[in-house]
């Protein structure tokens, strides 16, 4: 690590190809900074994407990265976590990614409690398959595949989160690109499973929760008296769907991340020329 | 009487059989006797027939036969199941005080001995100890010193304390009292010969879990699954030893990324599952092998397809382990013979995954995996294990892999189909990489060119594998023999044993197993010097038999077998005399 690195060190040389005005530039200029702010570097940084307009984020970053199947993106990070505590690892993908094909992942991810950060670009729509509708969308929302809206309620992620005894839960909005940095960089910091809804709108499909819709629903919690430490508290602010709030709303300040609890703090990648020393110990049990 | 002792214990599921059976195999392992174990059972907890089997000698065993010597039948139903197996002057031990066999009469010819098992343990502290007190019978009908359960007692019940371990000592007396004073012993004469000689027992699943470890696997991640799931509990707890993890995973599609995760991470990575949640891998399996990430990915064969029989033995997966994921990808597929194979072919998938930077399908079969076998223990060399980390660089190094822009090239086109590969953490060495079609940089790219290049690339691996690595087969029996048998998996053993019993109706064979499935040797010259060419696998089509076919241009003879019990050797052999009369009887 060292101390001079700056966001745009996160940064690759290649395009994005998002759509101009697309969500996702802002949720992803936030997490390069959230990084560099957190004393990282692009080589001791993982970051793993999922598949969605939302996923092509590892290519526009420059780090250690991997972009993976859709859905399954949370159990890679886990995997590297695992294997080398040392490094900061990152995981993003879209709603359709994280609550629908990898909802079952997401659950486990986060009552496991891996220290790492996950960061959701909620635009309540599938993008790169060009507008289908999400798990996160409106009960009425028309699409190609609902004419009528899909009639069924949406994931609520933060409920999700909650009910699995997430530790740390947020949500911003990426075009607040100083709050939606502050609040990624505290999921950075937290020791735990860090996880951020960003809303981040789909300019090409979604003409509901757009830009202008964010701005006029969101609620600050940091001009409330909300307390991010009361878990009631916390659940009360998810269960209001009548308001989108941006922000921290739920850290347990005593979480204990699985990799301490397991004990997981060698880099796993050290291995021995040969068998380990004491391996024929292994042999032994067997007579 | 021969030195050769079949036997087995059978009840209900949950009445212990395992337990007992591993208890008595490893009474006679520690006196210095080979020994092969099997077991019947079923998908249940409770309820449902179920054996454990021990064929034991002072000579190698490689597989079982159609005979049984002494039984201790827990239930009626026992007796029924091994009819076939039992013959004139066979033991069988049961409870005749208990209602449920209190009608049983022997067979014909059969010695029936009835013991009061549950009476003479609740003597010995408690109705628990029935199985032991059959034992100590059962020692006493085989002439084998019932000191050698001490040992095997103290090693299952330690544990629990000294006071259990002396209960279950005096239980497994009294059974063996009870049958020097209350009954007639003279109709059986077995005099079972011990030796000096030091053997380990183990079955396929540990021997990967011990070869993987060995190889320096620091992480694993899996899904329980029959007969997968002995990998996972080996590991658990001695990998942690051993600085490394095991994570029982939501799935089997989180275990694969898990694993592949921790892969990315420079851990030397495994999973292991059975056909089921390969089926689930799959389409993680392209992303290893697009991505580049070494990865051992173990399927322990059992019956198909879907939930099929998940207690019983086939070999029904090979297409799937061949061919299986869409689009092509390049891959290795390592299928080891015997027990021992297990550990040394694990250690090769692990070294062959790094090197080739390729996932590796290690497959065993359930009859592999849960049979027990006697071995030296220097079968299991520990020194001898040797690590290749493949083309890793370090910081050092780094300069000659970036390009003009300073950047790191994970898939460089190399002639021999292998990059360098750098472990997260190294300055320098930041790169991404994506299942999508990719440039040397890992950035997706539709170019034609650079899509041809990374295709040929990664099948180059294979190639270059094909050359620098030994596909061998295992041979044995006559090499001049016009009879040519080929299999795979586990029907090395019963094949090894068969060609004895052909031997005697002199009937020579050569018989080649074949523990790589691709790459894989090239029969065609030993395909052309046989007459006849018989291929035995579990299954129903003859999967290798296609291979084979396809490979060398010949057809071949099928012995197929899928009723979901593995090959015995007697059975074996009476197959291929059937095969070879049926070519004989050919009209002209
Ligand atoms: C197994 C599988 N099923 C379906 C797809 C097709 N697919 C690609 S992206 C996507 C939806 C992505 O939606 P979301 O996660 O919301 O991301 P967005 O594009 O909106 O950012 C789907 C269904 C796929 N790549 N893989
Ligand atoms: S389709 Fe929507 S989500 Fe995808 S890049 Fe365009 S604006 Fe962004």
């Amino acid at each position: 690590m060292s101390s001079d690195v700056r966001f745009t060190d996160f940064k690759s040389d290649k395009q994005p190809t998002w759509c101009p005005g697309c969500g996702d530039f802002g949720t992803m200029n936030g997490m390069m900074k959230a990084l560099a702010n957190t004393g990282n570097d692009p080589d001791n940084t993982f970051v793993v994407a999922g598949i969605g307009c939302s996923g092509k984020i590892g290519t526009y970053m420059h780090s250690y990265a991997l972009h993976g199947v859709h859905g399954r993106a949370l159990p890679v990070g886990i995997g590297v976590k695992s294997a080398n505590p040392d490094l900061e690892v990152m995981v993003s993908g879209g709603d359709g990614d994280g609550y629908s094909i990898g909802a079952g992942h997401f659950v486990h991810a986060v009552r496991r409690n891996m220290d790492m950060t996950y960061v959701v670009m909620d635009n309540r729509i599938y993008g790169l398959t060009k507008g289908q509708f999400s798990p996160t969308s409106r009960e009425d929302f028309e699409t190609a595949t609902s004419p009528e809206g899909p009639k069924q309620a949406p994931v609520n992620p933060l409920a999700l989160a909650l009910a699995a005894d997430g530790s740390f839960i947020a949500q911003s909005f990426s075009s607040d690109a100083q709050r939606h940095t502050e609040i990624v960089q505290e999921a950075v910091e937290h020791d735990g499973f860090g996880f951020v809804n960003v809303y981040s709108p789909c300019v090409t499909f979604n003409d509901v929760d757009t830009y202008d819709y964010f701005r006029d629903a969101i609620v600050d919690l940091d001009e409330t008296d909300h307390d991010s430490s009361d878990r009631d508290a916390a659940e009360a602010k998810i269960m209001d769907d009548d308001t989108e709030y941006q922000g921290v709303i739920y850290r347990d300040e005593e979480s204990v991340p699985y990799n301490e609890r397991h004990g997981l703090d060698e880099n796993m990648a050290e291995i021995p020329d040969g068998a380990p020393e004491d391996a024929t110990d292994l042999v032994r049990e067997f007579y | 009487m021969p030195d050769d002792l079949n036997w087995a214990i059978g009840g209900e599921a949950g009445d212990g059989i395992n337990s007992t059976g591993k208890i008595f195999a490893q009474a006679l392992s520690r006196a210095g006797r080979h020994v092969f174990t099997s077991k019947d059972f079923a998908s249940r907890i409770r309820g449902g027939y179920t054996a454990y089997k021990v064929r034991s000698s002072t000579e190698r065993v490689e597989s079982v036969v159609d005979r049984l010597d002494i039984l201790i039948a827990l239930t009626q139903r026992t007796v029924e199941e091994n009819m076939d197996e039992l013959h004139e002057g066979s033991v069988i031990i049961y409870d005749g005080e208990r209602t449920m066999m209190e009608d049983f009469e022997a067979p014909e010819g059969m010695i029936g001995l009835p013991v009061p098992l549950k009476r003479l343990a609740e003597d010995a502290g408690g109705a628990l100890m029935q199985n032991i007190v059959a034992l100590g019978a059962a020692c006493e009908v085989a002439n084998f010193p019932i000191e050698n359960l001490d040992e095997a007692l103290e090693k299952r019940f330690g544990d629990k304390g000294e006071s259990i371990v002396a209960n279950n000592r005096q239980a497994a007396r009294l059974g063996e009292e009870h049958v020097v004073e209350e009954l007639d012993h003279d109709g059986f004469d077995y005099d079972i010969e011990t030796t000096d000689n030091d053997y380990v027992l183990l079955n396929g699943d540990e021997a990967i879990g011990m070869g993987a470890i060995a190889a320096g696997c620091r992480f694993y991640s899996g899904y329980p699954i029959t007969p997968a799931t002995d990998v996972m509990e080996y590991l658990k707890g001695r990998l942690e030893r051993y600085g490394g993890h095991v994570m029982q995973a939501e799935d089997e599609l989180a275990a694969i990324n898990m694993a592949l995760g921790a892969a990315r991470a420079g851990a030397r990575s495994m999973t292991a599952t059975s056909g089921p949640g390969i089926d689930l891998m799959a389409e993680t399996f392209g992303l290893v092998a697009t991505s580049e990430t070494p990865l051992v990915i173990c399927d322990v064969m059992r019956s198909g397809p879907s939930t099929g029989m998940p207690t019983k033995q086939e070999q029904g997966d090979l297409d799937m382990l061949l061919y299986g994921g869409h689009g092509e990808i390049p891959r290795f597929v390592v299928a080891p013979t015997t027990v021992s194979e297990c550990f040394h072919k694990t250690i090769e998938a692990f070294n062959l995954a790094e090197k080739y930077q390729t996932p590796v399908y290690l497959v065993g079969d359930l009859a592999l995996a849960v049979t027990e076998q006697t071995f030296e223990p220097e079968e299991f060399d520990m020194d001898s294990v040797e690590i290749d980390r493949g083309k890793l660089v370090d910081e050092n190094e780094i300069d000659s892999w970036l390009n003009d822009s300073d950047q790191f090239q994970p898939h460089f086109p190399a002639a021999d189909g292998i990059s360098p590969r750098t472990l997260p953490g190294t300055s320098g060495g930041a790169h991404m990489t994506t299942g999508l079609e990719h440039d040397e940089l890992g950035r997706r790219t539709e170019e034609q060119e650079v899509r041809i290049e990374q295709v040929d690339k990664r099948n180059q691996k294979v190639e270059t594998a094909q050359e620098e690595e030994n596909w061998d087969y295992r041979e044995f029996g006559d090499s001049d023999a016009d009879t040519l048998v080929l299999s795979w998996g586990s029907n090395e053993g019963a094949m090894r044993e068969a060609i004895g019993f052909l031997d005697e109706a002199d009937i020579d064979v050569r018989f080649l197993s074949v523990p790589y499935m691709f790459p894989r040797p090239d029969l065609t010259e030993e395909i052309e010097a046989a007459d006849e060419v018989i291929v035995v696998e579990c299954n129903a089509t003859g999967q290798f038999a296609d291979v084979v076919e396809g490979d060398t241009l010949t057809r071949v003879k099928r012995i197929n077998k899928y009723n979901g019990v593995r090959f015995k050797a007697d059975e074996l052999a009476e197959r291929i005399t059937e095969k070879l009369d049926a070519t004989q009887e050919v009209p002209t």
